[in-house]
């Protein structure tokens, strides 16, 4: 095959959000190896700067933009490239390329559409459009109407009858769609979502079917495959990115699955896709009918997962197809000797399991349901469902040994489990494990939640083998069984009372141990030089023998608030400096929305748990030179001791020092040592003696327990009734669970200083300073690099302090201090012995990658040498990207707990274009008149007086709230009065709303939980998908780039233009 | 339980099958679904069939009802497991579909079946590939003395074994095809049957060559091709009347011993429902970026030798993996066959078109 290209724009997906995550950084850093496998010049636009796409020596240009017509046209203008890709950024860059379609852009330039064509695009996001062309070859779709008003809507429900299914057009993971039962929940609901869509669908009611993927490839030629079938556990009615799914398909007979394959292929051959797609039906479980729910014209969060569990590189042939390769052209990259045309053959079974991350958010419906709110997913491969349902829910890392209730969910023991079952909530599966445990019959089960039978029997099949367990001996029979129903060694030791490691022991004795299987797309029919591997026990031979030089690195598990792309980044990283320096690398991980999951990222991938039996099983198979715990977050580096005492050689930071970090008393000695401040703190076991210590260090009070990532249970109390509130709903408070209460600082500014270290001395450092004061959970705030504000002596300050607390604690590695800086006081707060979220930023900033460095000072290499890292010639800033939008009930605004799913990251000449690009990047949108502006209290009033003058002085018109509106009057500043939403009053905030270009809202304090007039108008902000700030320093910031950056123009230059 | 290999190697499990012992040719089959298919698929006569994938039994079986007469078997490819034992890594003792009526237990055990669950399916697999197929046996219990021999089924007449011994027709309509049943699938009848055809369904050495019809339809089955010497000749007789033939499977590989080529046995065999295949056109030599390519379902341990095709005739299809030969046809005469499952059942109906066109250009005779 020949194409003539030269040069091809790939768009991005921007920052994670829920609906949108990991996957794409997969699918996009696919595609780029494609095309510059042939030669082609590859221009990358994408402003999430924690990606690996976005690294140097993939794309050839990458530009840190946002992914706006106007950025995109600009790009096309200054690159002129050849042709542009549109099914690798989700349904970002699909939305974004059909835009540039439509306005005459891609024609203007002569850019050509590479794969998929717009217009079939068009069919298949428009709905109308879709079930005409279905209808044209006699496959059915669920009846749909499309409403582009409210009238239509409620016409078209009265027409198919409640309850109808709503679901919001051209929306990535089913945004403001829901089951609506009658006519006023769906007048009420069509208010909303008409703000950000312009078309809705109001459609037949098929809760309950069986929901079934397939992932199908054709190509140019009409040569059409479906690579991989997915059946979800959770029936129609929870959105597949909410759902368990199972591939292959495991309750539907041969005639099911290929009459729904067949229809696959009739579909995308008529439709006429090029590439990769998607098509999910509904199936009745009883009459075998069909819908086609819909088909995703690209890569999706199934393709990336039906290519993590086949083996099969559907981006990468995605790419290759949309250059005009044909599927027989292209070989299977596992076998490397048969054809890329083929459909793969599992000899295992994977599970998909979702992880939510909605216990961040205050006030937040648990319910799942039609709308997609998890965070992240695991997938477990084994050989028996039972196998892989108890490994996934140990990936998940929400506390559960297996299928039983985490600690944190007893709860759920008493009878109300059912309710649970039948109204699914993100702790449906434990419910299930509660109920099967009270005895509820299999029928019943069915019954409330309409999962299969199948699927039901082998859950009962755990817990009745558990009762087995607890009433037998442990004998070689026992134990085999248990292994292959998957209980871990310490879910075994709960129920016999013993401890982990004496059933470890014993399982050692008894010759029990896992064997090693590859993945090979083929089941074993041909021979496969595959290198993607699993451990089971349903086995007596290892596939493999131990490989030689070898050194391990472990992920950092599932996707969710404070672990995301940035340590698959590290991983990543990590990685192709331990190959540059000449060793085999051994990657570790569970979460198949990731890179380092790649076929070809690692000489052995182990798709595991990340759980302590588990890699010293693997490890003491493979026996590593060492093991790498500090790239992937905080699951690998809470396993970092645990593994040192196994003896376990880890690479960097002696494990017992990175504990010395961790343990809250011996890292608080180690300070007062050193002579280094840190906020007042004590541990408590029971409320009283809370209350007491936050009366005595004074409120407010910082409350959380101890070891945590992202600020899990966090808060901060201002009097004792929150105190007392928050401890009684934080439940597990005792001896074993103290609870940590410091002193809140208030009006102080957070720096971090992300670094290298070698033998306890410093290597490379970056100071960074948040926009947000203390009290906004660092990874919520806006980051600039280099500091704007801070003093040169604080950063010496700091430089110094970080110096010391490396020494004492002989670091070697990566490591992350964060500091909080108040009235020339420098306050140490945290200290990360392992690479923090902001390693990739530090490090595409200052052209130095950090986690190079570090993996080689591991090594034991010498990495000394002077790096510029405070002096830069251009200004980055770093923004939080938030899902609010998908957290119905949520109070959008920061706080101490972390709330925001991603980041992303632009450059600037000045801090000001870096920081309103930065922001557009996270969606926000630039004001163009009207502005609400609600401040609390009088000292943000105050505070805030300059910056609303510098709005008014501009073309802007102001809106605000009673209190507000009167400071700002008073103040001589003109602006409109409006009444609060509880008030009634008119005029009145609520129908003014949608007129607002910004809302500024300052809440009175930090976070309260409680619902107030505030807290309406912010809900409102994100449902209507109004711009919103919420914090008083990123408002004066905002503002003054604004009025700085008035005429100016945000510039479209290359990462490379700033570097250089 | 246990599988014995011929060299030697034991594999250990449990038995959920009837309780015998049976000799057999171990094979693997990849499919991931249609064991209800497979197990009563006829080609498979004599053989211990291992299942790749590991969870067996999911949706359990149709009821055993005969269908009613003048239609073919409605549930399953033959009226009974052709398997002669079948091996698993877990068998799914509780099932869950709305067709199902029996578990697979329930079936093996009412078919005198053996069968043994907890097998490292993938390491015998690899073991199979490796040394190609192999004798091998499953025990039950203590060997007895008669089954302590290995036997390879491929040097009895197999096709003998699964064929029907009466001749049997389906429909009503003009076009008069002969059904060759060398132990077809039921589903190869049911793609047959059409208003415009009757399917007059034969035993294997039946003589048709006297008989008033248009087309001829070679089936599939079990064994080594060369032991059908009888239908063999009966085919050249087909060939002097001109009559249009069409070949699955075993046909594919009889109506190239009857044009003058020859077959040969594969290592291991296709057994599998994701075998790709290149369609050759107009005989051109293989080339991947121009041929159409087919995800077939295929059961086969013996091949037609694609060098050896004489005069007049031309590679149809080829794997697009090994490259073996995968259909037959004449470049002048109405003759063609196929190496893979048109019929599916279990697999993909990616290649129906085959009986659609031919029964099209039957129209046109």
């Amino acid at each position: 095959m020949k194409h003539k290209l030269k040069k091809v724009l790939l768009l991005g997906s921007g920052g994670l959000k829920i609906g949108q995550a990991g996957e794409f950084d997969y699918s996009g850093s696919q595609a780029i190896k494609a095309l510059k496998e042939e030669k082609i010049e590859v221009v990358l636009m994408n402003p999430n700067i924690a990606t690996v796409q976005t690294d140097q020596g993939l794309a050839d240009t990458v530009y840190f933009l946002p992914l706006t017509e106007h950025f995109a046209t600009q790009v096309i203008k200054k690159e002129k490239p050849d042709a542009i890709l549109l099914s690798f950024g989700g349904q970002t860059a699909l939305n974004l390329g059909l835009a540039l379609e439509k306005s005459g852009t891609l024609r203007k330039f002569g850019v050509r559409v590479l794969g998929t064509p717009v217009s079939v695009i068009r069919d298949t996001e428009d709905r109308d459009l879709f079930v005409k062309r279905l209808h044209e070859i006699e496959v059915k779709t669920a009846r749909s109407r499309a409403a582009k008003n409210t009238k239509e809507a409620l016409a078209a429900a009265a027409d198919i009858g409640y309850p109808v299914m709503m679901r919001a057009g051209f929306a990535l993971g089913g945004e403001g769609s829901g089951m609506v039962k009658n006519t006023e929940e769906l007048s009420a609901k069509l208010s909303e979502v008409f703000r950000s869509t312009p078309q809705v669908l109001i459609e037949e009611n098929l809760s309950g079917w069986k929901e079934v993927e397939y992932e199908v490839v054709r190509d140019r030629a009409d040569n059409c495959i479906t690579v991989c079938n997915m059946e979800n556990i959770d029936p129609m009615g929870i959105h597949t990115g909410e759902s368990m799914v199972v591939a292959p398909s495991q309750t539907l007979s041969n005639e099911e699955y290929h009459r729904l394959r067949e229809i696959s292929i009739r579909t995308i051959r008529h439709l006429g896709i090029v590439g990769e797609c998607n098509i999910q039906y509904a199936l009745h479980p009883e009459t075998a009918d069909y819908r086609v729910i819909e088909v995703n014209a690209r890569l999706s969060r199934s393709s990336a997962l039906a290519s993590k569990a086949t083996g099969y590189p559907l981006a990468f042939v995605a790419a290759k197809l949309a250059l005009g390769y044909t599927l027989p052209e292209i070989k299977n990259s596992v076998t490397g000797i048969t054809t890329a045309c083929f459909e793969p053959a599992l000899d295992y079974l994977v599970l998909k399991m979702p992880r939510w991350d909605l216990g961040k958010f205050e006030n937040a419906a648990q319910r799942i349901g039609t709308e997609m709110k998890s965070v992240g997913e695991v997938m477990a491969i084994g050989r028996s469902f039972e196998e892989v349902l108890q490994k996934a829910l140990r990936m998940l890392n929400v506390g559960a040994s297996g299928f039983s209730l985490p600690a944190t969910m007893m709860d759920l023991r008493g009878p109300s489990c059912e309710k649970e079952v039948r109204i699914p909530t993100t702790r449906r599966i434990f419910a299930i494990a509660a109920a099967f445990r009270r005895r509820t019959s299999v029928e019943k089960i069915h019954k409330l939640s309409g999962i299969d039978r199948w699927f039901l029997e082998k859950m009962r099949n755990i817990v009745e083998f558990e009762r087995h367990i607890s009433k037998n001996r442990l004998n070689k029979q026992t134990m085999q069984a248990a292994k292959k129903l998957g209980f871990s060694d310490a879910q075994i030791a709960v129920i016999k009372k013993i401890n982990e490691e004496s059933v470890r022991a014993l399982r050692k004795k008894l010759r029990i141990l896992p064997v090693v299987k590859q993945i090979d797309t083929l089941a074993g029919e041909f021979p496969a030089q595959t290198n993607y591997l699993y451990l089971t026990y349903h086995g007596t031979e290892h596939d493999v023998i131990p490989g030689k030089k070898q050194v391990a690195v472990l992920g950092s598990g599932p996707y969710c608030i404070g672990s995301s792309v940035e340590f698959d980044w590290s991983c990543v990283q990590a990685l192709k400096t331990l190959k540059a320096c000449g060793k085999r690398t051994i990657m570790i991980n569970s979460n198949p929305e990731t890179v380092s999951t790649d076929y070809d990222m690692s000489d052995r991938l182990y798709f595991e748990e990340l759980t302590l039996e588990r890699i010293l099983d693997i490890v003491e198979f493979e026996k590593p030179e060492g093991v790498v715990v500090s790239t992937g977050g905080q699951i690998p580096n809470n396993l970092a001791l645990k593994l040192h005492k196994n003896k376990i050689k880890i690479l960097g930071t002696n494990p017992e020092d990175i504990d010395r970090a961790e343990d809250r008393h011996v890292f608080s000695k180690l300070l007062d040592t050193l002579g280094v401040e840190q906020p007042a703190w004590t541990e408590v076991t029971s409320p009283s003696q809370a209350a007491a210590v936050a009366e005595t260090i004074g409120y407010p009070v910082l409350v959380r327990p101890s070891y945590v990532l992202s600020g899990a249970a966090m808060k901060v109390a201002y009097d004792r009734k929150t105190l007392q509130n928050f401890l009684d709903r934080a439940a597990i408070m005792s001896p074993e669970h103290p609870v940590v209460i410091s002193k809140f600082i208030e009006n102080a500014r957070e720096i971090e200083i992300d670094g290298v270290a070698s033998r306890g001395t410093l290597a490379i450092y970056a100071i960074t300073e948040h926009v947000e004061n203390a009290g906004t959970h660092s990874g919520d705030a806006t980051v600039v690099l280099p500091p704007q504000r801070t003093y040169l002596e604080t950063i010496r300050r700091a430089k110094e302090i970080t110096k010391a607390i490396i020494k004492a604690l002989k670091i070697t590695g990566p490591f992350n201090m964060q500091f909080i800086a108040k009235d020339n006081r420098l306050q140490v707060i945290e200290c990360n012995v392992r690479a923090s979220r902001s390693f990739p930023f530090v490090s595409k900033v200052t052209g130095h990658n950090f986690i190079d460095i570090a993996t080689r000072a591991m090594l034991g290499k010498d990495v000394s040498g002077n790096y510029r890292t405070v002096e830069l010639d251009c200004v980055a800033v770093k923004s939080p990207q938030f899902s609010y939008s998908r957290i119905k009930g949520a109070d959008p605004r920061t706080g101490v707990e972390m709330a925001s799913t991603g980041e992303v990251a632009c450059f600037g000449d000045s801090y000001s274009e870096a920081l309103l690009k930065s922001m557009m990047a996270a969606g926000f949108r630039l004001p163009r008149k009207n502005i609400l502006v609600s401040i609390g209290g009088e000292e943000s009033k105050v505070k805030l007086l300059e910056t609303m003058k510098l709005l008014s002085n501009t073309k802007f018109k102001l809106f605000a709230t009673e209190h507000t509106a009167e400071y700002l009057h008073e103040s001589g500043l003109p602006c409109e009065k409006l009444y609060k939403i509880s008030s009634k009053k008119a005029p009145n905030v609520s129908e003014a709303l949608g007129r607002m270009d910004l809302i500024i809202n300052i809440p009175t304090r930090a976070f309260a939980g409680e619902t107030t007039d505030g807290s309406i108008i912010r809900r409102k902000a994100v449902d209507m998908n109004i711009p919103l700030i919420t914090n008083r320093q990123l408002a004066e910031a905002f503002v003054t780039a604004l009025a700085e950056q008035k005429g100016n123009g945000l510039k479209a230059k290359s990462w490379e233009e700033y570097r250089s | 339980m246990k599988l014995i290999l011929k060299d030697g190697s034991v594999f250990e499990g449990q038995s959920f099958g009837a309780p015998k012992n049976v000799p057999g040719e171990v094979v693997f089959n990849t499919g991931m679904t249609g064991y209800v298919e497979s197990l009563s698929d006829p080609s498979y006569a004599g053989q211990i069939v291992v299942l790749t994938y590991p969870l067996v039994g999911n949706y359990g079986v149709p009821s055993f009802a005969k269908a009613s007469k003048g239609k073919p078997d409605k549930n399953f490819e033959s009226s009974k497991i052709q398997i002669a034992g079948l091996v698993v890594s877990e068998y799914s003792e509780n099932y869950s579909h709305h067709d199902a009526k029996h578990s697979l237990a329930e079936w093996l055990k009412a078919s005198g079946v053996p069968a043994i669950t907890g097998v490292d399916t993938r390491a015998l697999t690899k073991k199979l590939r490796e040394h190609g197929v192999m004798l091998g046996r499953l025990e039950h219990g203590r060997p007895t003395r008669s089954t302590m021999e290995f036997k390879d089924p491929n040097d009895e007449n197999l096709v003998a074994k699964v064929s029907p011994r009466k001749k049997k027709t389906y429909g009503t309509g003009p076009i008069k095809i002969i059904a060759l049943d060398c132990g077809m699938k039921e589903n190869i009848v049911r793609s047959l049957i059409r208003p415009e055809t009757t399917v007059t369904r034969v035993p294997w050495d039946y003589d048709f060559t006297s008989d008033k019809y248009d087309a001829l339809v070679l089936s599939n089955g079990p064994g080594d091709p060369t032991q059908c010497g009888i239908p063999i000749g009966h085919i050249r007789a087909a060939m002097k009347d001109n009559k249009p033939i069409l070949g699955v499977c075993l046909g594919n590989q009889l109506l190239a011993l009857a044009a003058g080529a020859s077959t040969y046995k594969l290592t291991y065999g296709h057994r599998s429902q994701n075998q790709p295949c290149i369609e050759l056109k107009g005989g051109r030599p293989f080339d991947s970026a121009q041929g159409k390519c087919y995800i077939t379902s295929q059961n086969h341990g013996f091949a037609v030798d694609g060098k050896t095709l004489p005069e007049g005739w031309e590679e149809w299809f080829v794997n697009a993996n090994d490259g073996s030969n995968e259909g037959i046809r004449h470049k002048s005469k109405p003759w063609r066959s196929v190496q893979f499952h048109p019929e599916a059942s279990p697999g993909p109906t990616d290649t129906a078109w085959i009986f659609d066109d031919f029964i099209r250009s039957l129209k046109k005779v």
